[in-house]
């Protein structure tokens, strides 16, 4: 299909969604990610019947926990797409980054002093 | 099983804010079970306050730990040799093991990370709901299985009471009431003859009215 999405998106392959778990998605954060997506199988097509119902509560969760601690619940989504879904997958990622390039780099990086502010950004 | 419930992350953060070195310590037993205070939720802790810390530019330490069970010296033991290099601890545990913990290192400050709730069976993962009430001086031998201290909102020892209205309780209509249950049970069980004698006033010496507990098993010490 040839699709086009930004090149700055790293990928994780896991078995199924319900392999994601809440420590995996904050040490993604801890260690620089600025916005992480999980994208499962839709719903009710979970070859492990309940793997991507799971990964939508753990995402929710981290959510929670990344606006608690000053990050942004915004930088974690999921989106439930099937495999025969290519062109939509390049159009969450373009999505998704479009959102996170909005929101500047995660906090995390700018503390860390990996990343800066964009110009005219003011500190938290 | 003891059932806890994580406390709101907001809470942990205000007791923790002004310490740097911090050991979050989680317990294998019960509160793993009921997803509260196990070693994934302690890991999930120090990293939800690492990231806390390192935003708000802040260089702090939190490591995280599991004990087999915080409710026995043995195995808080094993905290000896490292916990002097923390500042404070975060005790996954129950309210039990927090307490131990907090006693066996008398100088160190401990601060509790869930909200332990009640003794409880797992109805379905994320559904726990209460079943004993420890009273002391246990009664089930006569009520069917189905205890009225912990089952009926009001501890009745013959119930059930005018509150009960199509099998629930005036408390909540999601609570079913529990001389309903135990009059169903005992109907199945044929034993419906136990409501023609009146329960006696129950002894609550053994119960909280008698201040802390304590059990002394001779047989079992040396």
């Amino acid at each position: 299909m040839r699709l086009q999405y930004p090149t700055n998106v790293r990928i994780i392959e896991v078995p199924c969604t319900g392999k994601v778990d809440i420590i995996h998605l904050l040490l993604a954060f801890e260690q620089g990610a600025d916005g992480v997506i999980v994208v499962g199988c839709m719903e009710g097509d979970c070859h492990y019947m309940a793997g991507n119902l799971y990964a939508k509560n753990r995402v929710q969760r981290v959510k929670e926990i990344l606006d608690r601690v000053g990050l942004g619940g915004e930088r974690v989504g999921m989106y439930n797409l099937s495999s025969g879904m290519g062109g939509k997958f390049a159009e969450v990622v373009r999505e998704m980054t479009d959102k996170i390039m909005e929101l500047g780099p995660s906090p995390i990086r700018i503390a860390k002093g990996t990343a800066v502010r964009a110009a005219g950004e003011v500190a938290a | 099983m003891i059932k806890a419930i994580p406390k709101p992350m907001e809470e942990i953060i205000d007791n923790v804010k002004d310490f740097n070195k911090l050991l979050i310590a989680g317990c294998d037993g019960c509160v793993t079970v009921c997803e509260a205070g196990g070693l994934k939720e302690a890991k999930v802790l120090a990293s939800a306050l690492r990231l806390y810390f390192t935003q708000g530019g802040r260089q702090a330490q939190v490591d995280e730990t599991s004990l087999t069970r915080q409710c026995e010296k043995e195995y808080l033991a094993q905290l000896s040799d490292r916990i002097d290099q923390y500042d404070a601890v975060v005790s996954l545990a129950c309210g039990c093991g927090i307490q131990y913990l907090a006693e066996m290192y008398d100088k160190k400050i401990v601060f509790p990370g869930v909200d332990t709730c009640f003794l409880g069976v797992n109805e379905e993962r994320g559904l726990y709901s209460e079943r004993c009430q420890a009273c002391g001086r246990c009664i089930l031998a006569e009520t069917g299985g189905i205890c009225p201290i912990a089952r009926c909102s009001k501890r009745m020892l013959n119930g059930p009471c005018g509150g009960s209205e199509g099998g629930k309780c005036e408390v909540s209509k999601e609570t079913p009431c529990g001389w309903e249950l135990i009059y169903e049970r005992l109907k199945t069980l044929g034993q419906l003859h136990r409501f023609e004698t009146p329960t006696v006033p129950k002894d609550w010496t053994t119960s909280r009215d008698g201040g802390p507990r304590k059990i002394v098993r001779e047989d079992l010490r040396i």
